[in-house]
């Protein structure tokens, strides 16, 4: 394609014509058009499983299309794989970093498009001096040697970025760039996209945040269920009329959450310490209490201490200092087993490694914490009536989707999934409800119905603390609002009250202030981010 | 019809898998005819086949009178019953050590340990044997079974103990446990525990510690205490909250550790529950046999593993893919005899078909047939827990 | 000295530092510790490789097996078609010439099939490994007693450097344990560092490492990560191969059943012992193997004083135990290691499961 006579100015870079993939049950891509120009941001907006990633995996040589054809500068290709895309200078940033977290900076942007010093070892310091180059050129230096593991996010995108630059890449596709950034880290890695666009880089950005793409892209297009349902200039649209566009109804995307009628304390941690994996103190001295009757949202960037906090508090990590009590009896450093015996019931983040055992039933997940007491236990042996007919009650009352109780859980939709723990943890006598990431990577629907619930444990009594990477669901949740950053709560915020750029700037920061611009600084081995990868 | 159908889809796979280890085995046999021979014998693996199922069960389908093969089936009543004796008493240590495997895998644990565990077992078993040989048989059997279930369960404890506590793999700390064993016990036979008389090292007689028989030559009592332990397997792993937190831990770890289970105790206990079974079958045997010999070589604690993935794991799959064993064990002294192929064919034999177990998708993929997959789950979790061997 | 070693009981051990002292530097225990940690080096190479690239190999033992059976046979026929005028250098001539390449081909094809297992049919490559452990086991067991081989292909012979050499100061103990030894235990050195240097610098190494940390990541930038593990599973298989030859070829001179006697799993305990490099596997065998070489040494050799007398004792009252007791070190000493360190090495992330590409079910 490089032989192609220069194109007209006007001419797309790219231009994907109705591009047609099917899998077993789902259209995922139905007769999708879109075009990218040089020097375009070019925004792909939708919701999760909307097929955006689908498109891109085509465009990427990861997946085949049934259908329809692929244009670089106006000739017909055909991209049999991520390498062929390469070549044609096609890069893609993936949601997931696609870094190594134990190698270094260099030997990741190196990795497939190695620089050589002969035909078997590699020229590192070759490789060293582009690095710094490239780098410096779009306004970031970066220290090649330092393991990416101990990058901080927002670093390890630029990281990601260089990798597509270092192939000399044309067109760049994002896929949710800002999912793990905190506000002030999005508008730095905007300044980089822009600028890649006036060097006439093309850019697809992927994403399913409003006001994002309002700032940042020339053009959206909004795909709803594997059709292109409309494409708009900024300057023509607004965030209702995208929120439209992309949910295809008027959803209230707000739960109405009442008045809190807070009373006593019933969890109250002092002073709280935990180490991570690695022995590094990542929770440093936190202090708060959550009081009976409210929700208290925990906001903060992914990778600030929450995780090693939920577990702490869930008995799934020892505490190194500090302590906890629940409803005036202390229970630093007690097992799951005995905090649920209090009284305390969790939602964990992560479902599939923590919330749910896939292989088993649909009916075993909704005992899985509950399997040894009655009336599901009666004698030495399990009574299976018992769990049948609990199982037949929760189905109906969560509205969990699946043909029987018996199916094995994997086979149930990710939101059916979180239902299932949900009405496993809910139902139970409790005092205390811990939510990690409730809703993450639900549709639309399974966000509201387990919104509701969680504010109808709160006006039960229930003292619950929502943990959340995404702000808009722990301000639209959260009575109160602690910021962590760095393992510290570095402040408390009223609910209904707070600004959702004053709660950014917290979390980036973790001060009311603007922060130092980091684009002159050497990569910061900050408050990193493990299992990203 | 339709248990009819999930019988299969259960079974496809491991019948498929032993139908095609018998065919491959049977170009073996027949490339062995040229090892006694000039020319190659197509007909020796029907012959050796042949004579295995008598050796086995009694059973005789085909005359073979020089080259012509006769169909004719036929049965002789009391050779059966002594056939099909030996089959059953080969096949009650192959379910234990089967278990001992099984039960781990139920876990996401591998225990390769069986050997060792099956040593120590049957010297525990051989030295209180020997002390209560004087005792009331009743009183003296119990002892020296009770002994062997305590050896192997202690040396099913060492590797669930490092696992848990240190994060030593159990694939490679069972095997280095097997082997330690083979090397103290010899030792301690040749130097201590020696009695004066025989022209070989052993240790002394077990006297009234000998394993009762209840029927025919050799149909002990191990027998049926391996067909009660499967039932007690199967209602203990399938119907007991103690089951649904080993199948949870195998299952999924970290799940199990939210549940407020604790994955170290489930470990300790499953391995050493483990142990146990392998060191009852090590006992069955000594006490059958009546003395350890300072050489004890024995394969059935290797043979629980392909007794146990044959089974999928499972205490009524582990009991069949046992019989099976069993009679082939059984079954090749005479298929040595009648067809002079070596009997290591059966080990060939049972190496194949995990071979092609473990090519479970290709051959699903060839059958076009939904059946379910016949690789414990659990598994799974055994190669994962080698790569976070960390924690 | 003297006041050190009649220290009742811890007298004993500074008699026996000072034995181990005096056998390291003027006696062969360096070069017999080296001979005795080969195979176990090599398996390791073949572990190193494998799981570098995120496959676990437990059936090193059974490739270790099965080539030692392959290359002893081999070796036999070539040198019952034609038996050998004169051998070449390291005593080569052409039946272990064949046998050493039959060897290592074995080695090679049966890697080929856990490659098979685990890559493409995506096994559990701790039952593929399994598998060919008791296929191994069972196949030579069988074909041994079918065939009966009889006679041998004698072994490689040793170097022998020139007794001035062995004499030079500080040099001199460092050939006598690096080049006193047949060709396969004298290349084990050259294979590790080699393999050492291209795992961190080379092209290839990258790619293995990433593909074992982060197969889709390695995917995403236009790596074949089906090819690079094919590939690494294979190499492993030549080494595994070697260590067989080194069985039935170098140190021995016929095939028993089973001989490996796990040496492949002391060569996994090496790779893990030694954090997932070559140089660290080596040094992982040689301290397994080290106790072994002591024992042999002192059995004909027994030091002086009272621990000599209180070994002598010991054996005289319990000769099986005693002898076995330096038979066992090796596993016993691998248990505590596995036990002691495996807690603080962290292996490649992705070992042990097996590469799904996106969008292929």
């Amino acid at each position: 394609m490089t032989e192609s006579p220069s194109p007209p100015v006007t001419a797309p870079a790219l231009e994907m014509r109705a591009i047609t993939k099917r899998y077993p049950g789902v259209v995922a891509n139905d007769a999708i058009d879109i075009d990218v120009r040089p020097g375009e941001i070019h925004a792909l907006l939708g919701e999760n499983g909307a097929g955006k990633s689908t498109l891109m995996n085509i465009l990427y040589g990861l997946a085949t299309p049934d259908s329809g054809e692929i244009l670089l500068d106006g000739a017909e290709v055909r991209i049999g794989g991520p390498s062929d895309a390469i070549a044609r200078g096609i890069s893609m940033v993936h949601q997931h970093f696609m870094l190594v977290p134990v190698m270094s900076v260099a030997d990741n942007i190196l990795l497939g498009a190695e620089t050589m010093a002969n035909p078997i070892f590699l020229d590192r310091k070759e490789a060293h001096r582009r690095i710094v180059e490239l780098g410096t050129r779009f306004g970031f230096q970066i220290d090649p040697d330092v393991p990416v593991g101990s990058l901080s996010v927002g670093w390890q995108q630029r990281v990601e970025i260089l990798k597509a630059l270092y192939r000399q890449a044309r067109i760049l596709v994002l896929d949710e760039p800002t999912a793990v950034l905190t506000p002030q880290e999005t508008k730095e890695i905007f300044v980089v996209l822009r600028r890649l666009a006036d060097e006439g880089h093309s850019i697809i950005f992927i994403s399913h945040k409003l006001h994002e793409v309002l700032e940042i892209a020339d053009r959206i297009t909004v795909i709803r269920r594997g059709k292109v349902v409309g494409t708009r200039a900024p300057a023509e649209t607004n965030e209702d009329d995208l929120a439209a566009l992309m949910v295809g109804r008027n959803v209230q995307l707000v739960v109405d959450r009442g008045e809190s009628h807070p009373a006593g304390a019933t969890l109250v941690v002092s002073d709280l310490k935990v180490a991570d994996d690695r022995g590094q103190e990542s929770v440093n001295g936190v202090s708060f209490e959550v009081r009976a009757g409210e929700i208290l949202g925990v906001a903060g960037v992914a990778g600030n201490g929450q995780e090693e906090l939920v577990e702490a508090l869930t008995g799934l990590r020892k505490p190194t200092g500090g302590t906890v009590s629940m409803g005036g009896r202390d229970v630093t450093g007690a097992g799951p087993r005995a905090l649920q015996q209090q009284g305390m019931s969790f939602v964990p983040g992560d479902r599939h490694r923590f919330g749910l055992v896939l292989g088993f039933s649909l009916a075993d997940n909704l005992v899985l914490t509950q399997y040894d007491e009655p009336p599901y236990v009666k004698g030495l042996l399990r009574d299976e009536k018992a769990i049948a007919a609990w199982a037949k009650r929760a189905i109906a009352e969560y509205d969990i989707r699946t043909p029987s109780a018996n199916v094995n859980a994997s086979t149930l939709s990710g939101g059916n999934q979180q239902k299932a723990i949900v009405a496993r943890e809910f139902s139970r006598e409790l005092t205390v409800l811990i939510l990690d990431q409730p809703t993450r990577g639900l549709d639309v629907g399974s966000i509201e119905f387990i919104h509701r619930q969680v504010v109808a444990k709160r006006d039960e009594g229930a003292a619950i603390l929502l943990v959340s990477a995404e702000l808009d669901e722990v301000l639209e949740l959260a009575d109160r609002v602690a910021v962590m950053y760095r393992g510290e709560i570095v402040a408390v915020v009223d609910g209904p009250t707070a600004e959702r750029e004053d709660v950014g700037l917290l979390m980036a920061a973790g001060r009311r202030a603007i922060p130092p611009v980091a684009s002159d600084a050497v990569a910061e081995p900050g408050p990193t981010a493990t299992g990203l990868s | 019809m339709t248990s009819l159908r999930r019988i299969w889809a259960l079974a496809a796979i491991p019948v498929v898998s032993i139908l095609l280890a018998l065919l491959v085995g049977s170009l073996l046999i027949s490339a062995s005819s040229l090892a006694t021979s000039p020319s190659l014998n197509p007909l020796l693996p029907l012959i050796a086949y042949e004579s295995l199922l008598q050796g086995a069960t009694g059973l005789s389908f085909i005359d073979v009178t020089g080259g012509a093969i006769t169909f004719n089936p036929s049965i002789k009543p009391d050779q059966a019953a002594r056939a099909l004796t030996s089959t059953v008493a080969a096949a009650s240590p192959l379910v234990l050590t089967g278990l001992a495997v099984g039960v781990g895998f139920k876990a996401g644990l591998f225990n390769i340990g069986g050997t060792g565990q099956v040593l120590v077992g049957g010297f525990a078993a051989a030295l209180v044997g020997g002390t209560v040989a004087g005792q009331p048989a009743p009183v003296a059997v119990t002892m020296a079974i009770l002994a062997g279930a305590l050896g192997g369960a202690a040396y099913g404890f060492i590797p669930g103990f490092l696992k848990a506590f240190t994060g030593a793999h159990e694939v490679v700390s069972t095997i280095m446990l097997n082997s330690l064993a083979a090397f103290v016990i010899v030792g301690l036979v040749n130097d201590i525990f020696k009695i004066t008389g025989p022209s070989f090292a052993r240790s002394a007689d077990v006297g009234n510690a000998a394993m009762p028989i209840l029927f025919g030559r050799n149909g002990n009592l191990g027998i049926l205490i391996s067909l009660i332990l499967v039932v007690l397997v199967y209602v203990l792993i399938y119907r007991t909250p103690l089951g649904f937190e080993i199948r949870t831990v195998g299952a999924n770890p970290s799940a199990a550790r939210y549940a407020g289970m604790s994955p170290r105790r489930l470990v300790v206990l499953t391995m050493s529950l483990c142990g146990m079974f392998a060191g009852l079958a090590g006992a069955f045997e000594i006490l059958s046999l009546g003395y350890y010999p300072a050489v004890f070589g024995t394969s059935i604690g290797f043979s629980g593993i392909t007794v146990a993935l044959l089974g999928r794991a499972h205490p009524v799959g582990i009991l069949l893919a046992a019989i099976l064993l069993g009679a082939m064990q059984a079954g090749a002294p005479s298929m040595q005899i009648t067809a002079k192929v070596p009997i290591e064919i059966i080990d060939v034999i049972q190496g194949l078909i995990l071979l092609f177990l473990a090519a479970e998708s290709v051959i699903r993929h060839a059958l076009r047939s939904r059946t379910e997959r016949v690789t414990p789950g659990e598994i799974g979790t055994v190669s994962r827990s080698y790569g976070d061997s960390t924690t | 000295m003297d006041v050190l070693f009649d220290i009742p009981i811890l007298g004993f051990i500074f008699q026996f530092l000072a034995y181990l002292v005096d056998a390291i530097f003027t006696t062969n225990l360096p070069a017999q510790t080296l001979q005795l940690a080969t195979p176990i080096v090599l398996g390791a190479l073949c572990g190193v490789l494998n799981e570098r690239s995120g496959i676990v190999n437990i059936g090193i033992e059974g490739m270790m097996l099965t080539a030692a059976f392959v290359g002893f046979m081999a070796a036999v026929v070539v040198s019952d078609a034609m038996p050998a005028a004169e051998a070449g250098i390291f005593g080569f001539t052409p039946a272990l010439v064949v046998g050493v390449l039959a060897a290592i081909g074995a080695g090679m094809l049966v890697s080929l099939l856990h490659a098979w297992l685990s890559i493409s049919v995506r096994a559990d490559q701790i039952i593929s490994g399994t598998v060919i452990n008791i296929i191994a086991l069972g196949l030579t067991g069988y074909l041994n007693r079918l065939i009966q081989p009889s006679g041998s292909a004698g072994t490689l012979d040793p170097i022998r450097p020139p007794a001035a050499l062995l004499d030079l100061p500080v040099l001199g103990p460092v050939i006598q344990m690096f080049f006193t030894s047949g060709p396969i235990t004298t290349s084990v050195i050259i294979f590790v560092i080699v393999l050492q240097i291209l795992l961190f610098r080379s092209r290839w190494g990258l790619r293995t490492r990433a593909v074992g940390e982060h197969p889709r990541a390695a995917d995403t930038v236009g790596i074949n990560v089906i090819r690079v593990r094919y590939r690494n599973v294979i190499l492993g298989g030549v080494f595994a191969g070697l260590a067989g030859a080194w069985l039935t070829l170098e140190f021995n001179a016929s095939f028993q059943n089973g001989m490996t006697a796990n040496r492949g799993f002391i060569a996994l305990a090496a790779v893990i012992f030694g954090r997932w490099t070559p140089v660290g596997a080596f040094g992982g065998a040689l301290l397994f193997m080290v106790w072994e070489a002591l024992g042999i040494a002192i059995r004909s050799d027994p030091p002086p004083g009272d621990l000599g007398v209180f070994l002598s004792g010991i054996q005289a009252t319990y000769p099986s135990l005693y002898n076995n007791f330096f038979g066992a070190l090796p596993y016993l000493l691998t248990l505590i290691v596995l036990a002691g360190v495996v807690g603080r090495s962290i292996p490649p992330a992705s070992v042990g499961r097996p590469y799904v590409k996106e969008g292929a079910t």
